[in-house]
């Protein structure tokens, strides 16, 4: 606009596509990005709450890992938070967003607790266990499955649907609590209102949930990677095209899907209602089901590397726990600034920035200096433009 | 009678929150950009007018109502901008997903306000209730008008501001050409792109102006509505949510917004004024998100192309792509 | 009268990953000249353009305007050169009206005012005889309307520079003229247009200078009034050409699938197929020639169970049911196979819907098979095996048979397509521009494959677009001019301006039809 017509200076950096990393370049990258991650989080400690990095450090480890009871702790908060994360997996290869899980979780729980508070102490245990598990698993299924049939059927906003859906589940929740509670308290207690039900456990109260997310991991990973279902799923979601084109019935692979998604978010639910909080609260998900998201985007849906992401947000969360804080919200700005940096990394392992070169100067590359105010996190080899000579 | 009055005036004066929230996201929605990170925004919004204030009441001797005002508004205005500023950097040019970044602006902008809420204290207290008086400084007039001056007259500043904000902010979409370039580039970059619009810089400015106005809903809901802190900001976070369920309602539309508004807070407040059991009222507070699910399946029901959602909203750009 | 030059294309090198799209290209355009951009499928016209218009940044040389070097780094930068791009793929925002399309990016600094933008778009209308209301919301318009739309963005841009990307693909003849007419007269107004397209009786009747590319790289550039098609064909693919694509004889054919009375009518509620009725008979190529969209997609998807039918009737003969007949009509493709139907289509958009590019060669070769067995698990086996095969057997161009296929170039996709497609052992076999975008040595082994499934007694029907092909493969060509059937030759007596008069939707022996 100011020099219409004479602007021939060339553009700085373009960037472009790229393909050509090793798993080795993608894994450094990564590595590299959660080392300067954690640093900038040890200086963000420094800085906020006066506690020096490698301090801080020290205490993520120890508030994770520093007894035995801590490590338990901390291997069932992973995972619960996994088994959410592989909830989330089937609908999101196929490019269904939900981000409801939080109310799917929360309505397993109200559906075990309903078991809980009508038949405890009437139907033997074993009956309400079960019954805890079907109600639970159907009450995830429904919170599910209905965003599902609307994008199946009108191709209604999922993202948005699932959204809501998760409001609607905590004031369920909420109504139950002031329906069944009538000490006015507004806490519903597992001795007092829930007749005492709990899962027996299985050599001590954590096993449970570990074992229910091994397993999880374990026939999440074969069904996508083995199943017909997983293949249409995704086909589906690479391509509704050519999932018609080739005879999937479009509909019922994303409904099916989300029955499956909500299963286990609700299978989750039971657990921390019936197995590990004893009750349930509109805090019994404790925002684990947006978190959950996190985890299986960053650990780009595959059940391993999810254990990897999945335990990163866990040990900022316990470990934070270590730092004895009056302020327990500095947890959640170091783990929101961790995970910036993580998906933030993602895109120097998809893209590069090509410098733009001066002159005729073909080759060398390497003569140029990648300006460091734009690429901080850039290791060496990320640079360049060795596309080019290709 | 009475109750009547105060419910709706209440009602108008929580909207306030909701309009900010809403008007904002709506901004950046417009873009093509599905900012799940309005309740983190909507609590830095509220603590920096917060840190604002307090500043300002601690520096000076004799607080000026106008000045006081004028000061805290910017400050929120700043912090929930900057905080748009880091979203946009992370899902303008780094290309981060959407929702994850979103959710993520929530977790930090929710922990990080109250951080400095901690940081803060007792002095803090003081400052806004001092504040607070001047932001619900209200019209001269309206005390010699009965109830027609209670129900149009009795609020602050920002309950107008807000009004105002929504008015412009459809008629930036509907008259401006600016307002036609953003809508081009939330309903198809590439054609937008092509037409020499500059879409780093739309995407940009609408998430970092989109989020600078929904922080003002944080800071009316302190300020104006309650006149003190929010404990936990857990309302703040929660009625961010419903701003973002209450821009699927008024489908994009500000102007629906201030009418939206005000049922959302009404539906939200009502509990307080019926005399029914606490059950009853979570029943009540989940009416918002229910007809927000129903306008949202009537309209993807109804296809009508002008009501959906912007066609590239929650996806990113890239121009080389092939 | 000296002329002066109004662009000037240096060095220009574009790169995708490791394909070449362009290369060393050099290119002269004058002012008050039409140039013609000629050149196959994926010679890398289009990329060559969009890095005029500032859709893409080129890799390597320079590009001057007016003589001054210019940096297009956006298509903004294009504007301030008074550049404007028609694009092949109309870039308008669905829910605009016209106007608001045709004001998106301009008039900076004065007011906007919507009516004022729709007063001066009616007045261009009007002085180049284009219908168009302003009004209109564009996914309320039609291609033809929407293409208005897009030429008068450009010329309500009032740009000097005008490039054409392919503007005729969608166009009848007689708006075909019409649009002719209009740059004849920009041109005589000095402006300098560029015109891509690989149709020859195009350039000829309308360009003054014809440039050419191959393979992305630049070939030369030669007056119109000096060349002929001869010469044009030759610099387009490299040596003259003689087609000589076999054609055996048709080995008994019995009818295979008839259709009789087929109305289609799309989500837009516009009618696009009308009384359309044909056969395909066993042991014969059946062509199908048209100007593109005059309803070549919908036809096949409609047999292929893609496509809802208003009414008529689609109806299969199965030869290993002594030729049972089989109602097609109103069936899923999961259907259709479910009766037995052996029915195999190559779609037009590989990667969209033929197949998955996130996924290798192995996934892909399972699409169509992958439900076998009661299994609820994958078998990978046979797939890999089969990959292998292809791989082998028709030369695909890749690192392995894990490799994604969206990696690989055009040709091989469309090998590993249509391999995968005869694999089932087809009895119809559908496919849609089989050869657009390929190599004269892909296209050769896709003619041979369809060739040779047509020797097995398969019944083939394959659209095409290149009217010699057509001539040189067909049995019989059935002709579509605006969704109506205008007629059904032999393949091997039909003269090629028949079929392009027919195309136009006239007869034969109408006087109408100008180019064919």
């Amino acid at each position: 606009m100011r020099n219409t017509e004479k602007i021939v200076h060339e553009p700085l950096f373009h960037i472009a596509k790229r393909d050509d990393l090793v798993w080795w370049q993608r894994l450094l990258i990564r590595a590299a990005t959660v080392v300067v991650a954690f640093l900038f989080a040890g200086m963000l400690s420094w800085t906020l709450i006066g506690v020096d990095p490698f301090t801080f450090l020290g205490k993520l480890f120890v508030g994770t890992f520093g007894t035995e009871r801590r490590t338990w702790i901390s291997l069932r908060d992973l995972a619960v938070l996994l088994s959410i994360a592989l909830a989330l997996v089937p609908a999101f290869k196929m490019k269904f967003w939900n981000i409801g899980a939080e109310g799917q979780v929360l309505m397993g729980g109200l559906g075990a607790a309903i078991c809980m508070y009508y038949l405890g102490g009437t139907a033997p245990d074993v009956v309400v266990y079960l019954l805890m598990l079907v109600v639970g698993i159907l009450f995830g299924v429904v919170w599910g499955v209905l965003p599902a049939i609307c994008k199946a059927v009108w191709r209604t906003n999922e993202t948005l649907f699932t959204l809501m859906m998760n409001y609607l589940a905590m004031q369920l929740i909420s109504f139950f609590t002031d329906i069944w509670v009538k000490d006015g308290s507004g806490v519903m207690k597992n001795e007092t209102h829930l007749h005492g039900i709990k899962f027996p456990e299985l050599g001590n109260v954590y096993v449970l949930p570990i074992l229910v997310a091994v397993v999880l991991a374990v026939l999440l990973f074969v069904y996508l990677k083995y199943s017909k279902q997983g293949y249409e799923l995704s086909v589906v979601g690479e391509s509704e095209n050519t999932a018609r084109y080739v005879g999937i019935n479009v509909k019922k692979v994303i409904i099916r899907t989300m029955i499956i998604s909500g299963a286990v978010c609700g299978l989750v639910g039971v657990l921390l209602t019936g197995a590990i909080n004893g009750t349930v609260t509109t805090e019994t998900a404790g925002g684990q089901g947006f978190t959950a998201i996190i985890v299986a985007w960053v650990g780009k849906f595959n059940p391993l590397f999810m254990v990897l992401s999945a335990f990163l947000i866990v040990f900022m969360d316990r470990g934070t726990n270590e730092l004895n804080l009056t302020n327990d919200a500095f947890a959640s700005i170091v783990t929101a600034v961790v995970v910036f940096f993580i998906i933030g990394c993602e895109f120097f392992l998809s893209y590069q920035i090509k410098f733009r070169r001066r002159a005729k100067g073909k080759a060398n590359d390497g003569a140029q200096d990648p300006p460091a105010a734009e690429t901080p996190e850039l290791p060496p080899e990320a640079g360049g433009a060795k596309e080019v000579q290709a | 009678m009475n109750a009547l009055i105060t419910f709706i005036t209440s009602s108008v004066r929580l909207g306030t929150t909701f309009l900010f929230g809403s008007t904002g996201e709506t901004i950046t929605e417009k873009a093509g950009h599905l900012n799940l990170g309005t309740p983190g925004v909507l609590c830095v919004g509220a603590v920096s007018g917060v840190l604002g204030a307090t500043f300002y009441v601690g520096a000076v001797s004799e607080v000026n109502g106008l000045l006081a005002v004028f000061i805290t508004i910017l400050c929120a205005l700043v912090g929930a901008g900057l905080l748009g500023l880091l979203y946009s950097f992370l899902t303008v040019s780094l290309r981060s997903n959407q929702n994850v970044t979103g959710l993520m602006i929530t977790t930090f902008g929710v922990g990080l306000a109250k951080f400095v809420k901690g940081e803060l204290g007792t002095d803090a207290d003081a400052a806004i209730s001092k504040v607070a008086s001047c932001f619900r400084h209200s019209l001269p007039f309206a005390e010699h008008m009965g109830w027609f001056g209670e129900i149009f007259f009795s609020y602050g500043i920002l309950v107008y501001l807000a009004i105002l904000t929504a008015l412009l902010t459809s008629f930036f979409f509907k008259r401006t050409r600016a307002g036609l370039h953003l809508r081009a580039v939330g309903e198809n970059p590439a054609t937008a792109d092509a037409a020499g619009i500059n879409i780093t810089r739309y995407r940009y400015l609408s998430t970092i102006i989109g989020c600078a106005v929904s922080g003002l809903g944080g800071l009316s809901f302190i300020f104006d509505y309650v006149g003190g802190w929010d404990s936990g900001l857990v309302s703040t976070e929660a009625l961010g949510w419903l701003a973002v369920a209450l821009v699927i309602f008024t489908l994009w539309n500000p102007n629906l917004g201030i009418l939206g508004s005000v049922l959302f807070s009404a539906l939200y407040i009502l509990p307080n004024y019926l005399n029914v059991g606490f059950a009853v009222r979570d029943l009540i507070s989940g009416v918002p998100y229910l007809v927000t699910i129903i306008v949202l399946v009537i309209t993807s029901m109804r296809k009508k192309r002008e009501n959906q959602p912007p066609a590239n909203l929650g996806l990113n750009y890239f121009r080389e792509e092939r | 009268m000296e002329r002066k030059i109004a662009l000037e294309l240096k060095g220009i090198c574009k790169y995708f990953g490791s394909v070449v799209a362009n290369k060393d290209v050099d290119l002269t355009v004058y002012d008050g000249e039409i140039l013609a951009v000629l050149g196959e499928n994926g010679s890398g016209k289009t990329t060559l353009m969009n890095m005029i218009a500032g859709i893409y940044f080129p890799d390597e040389g320079k590009i001057f305007i007016g003589g001054e070097e210019a940096v297009i780094r956006s298509p903004k930068d294009a504007f301030r050169y008074r550049i404007g791009m028609i694009h092949q793929h109309f870039k308008l925002v669905d829910v605009f009206t016209a106007g608001e399309n045709i004001a998106l990016g301009n008039g900076k600094g004065k007011r906007y005012s919507l009516s004022a933008v729709n007063e001066q778009v009616r007045a261009i209308a009007a002085r180049y005889g284009f219908r168009i209301d302003p009004r209109k919301k564009v996914y309320e318009m039609s291609v033809s309307e929407k293409q208005t739309v897009e030429i008068v963005k450009v010329l309500y841009r009032g740009a000097d520079i005008l490039i054409l990307d392919e503007p005729t693909a969608v166009l009848t003849p007689q708006e075909t003229e019409k649009l002719f007419a209009v740059l004849r007269r920009m041109r005589d107004d000095g402006k300098c247009i560029i015109i891509i397209t690989h149709k020859l009786h195009e350039v000829l009747s309308l360009s003054d200078r014809v440039a050419v590319l191959r393979k992305g790289e630049y070939i030369g550039t030669v007056n119109t009034a000096e060349t002929d098609e001869a010469q044009l064909t030759e610099m387009m693919v490299g040596k003259k050409v003689e087609l000589n694509i076999g054609r055996a004889e048709p080995k008994d054919p019995v009818d295979r699938i008839v259709v009789s009375h087929l109305d289609i009518t799309n989500r837009e509620g516009v009618k696009v197929l009308d009384d359309v009725s044909f056969t395909i008979r066993s042991g014969e190529i059946l062509g199908v020639a048209g100007i593109a969209g005059s309803g070549q997609r919908e036809l096949l998807e409609a047999i292929a169970g893609l496509q809802k039918v208003q009414s008529g009737d689609i109806l299969y003969y199965d030869p290993q049911q002594g030729g049972k007949q089989v109602d097609l009509r109103d069936k899923t493709p999961l259907q259709i196979r479910d009766l037995g139907v052996r029915l195999s289509f190559v779609p037009e958009d590989r990667l969209g819907m033929g197949l998955v590019g996130n996924m290798d060669i192995i996934d892909n070769m399972m699409l169509r098979s992958y439900r076998k067995g009661r299994s609820v698990f994958l078998d990978r086996k046979d797939p890999a095996k089969l990959a292998e095969h292809i791989i082998e057997s028709l030369e695909v161009v890749t690192p392995s048979a894990h490799t994604p296929v969206r990696k690989l170039s055009g040709g091989n996709v469309q090998k590993v397509l249509v391999a995968r497609e005869i694999a089932s052992s087809p009895t119809v076999l559908m496919a849609a521009y089989p050869v657009r975008g390929l190599d004269i040595n892909s296209s050769y082994m896709i003619y041979n494959i369809l060739n040779q499934q047509k020797q097995d007694g398969v019944a083939v029907l394959f659209v095409g677009e290149d009217l010699d092909v057509l001539l040189e493969l067909c049995d019989r060509i059935l002709v579509i001019g605006g969704g109506r059937v205008t007629g059904i030759l032999d393949g091997r007596t039909a003269k090629k301006e028949e079929i392009g008069l027919l195309m136009t939707g006239s007869k034969p022996d109408g006087k109408e039809a100008a180019n064919a």
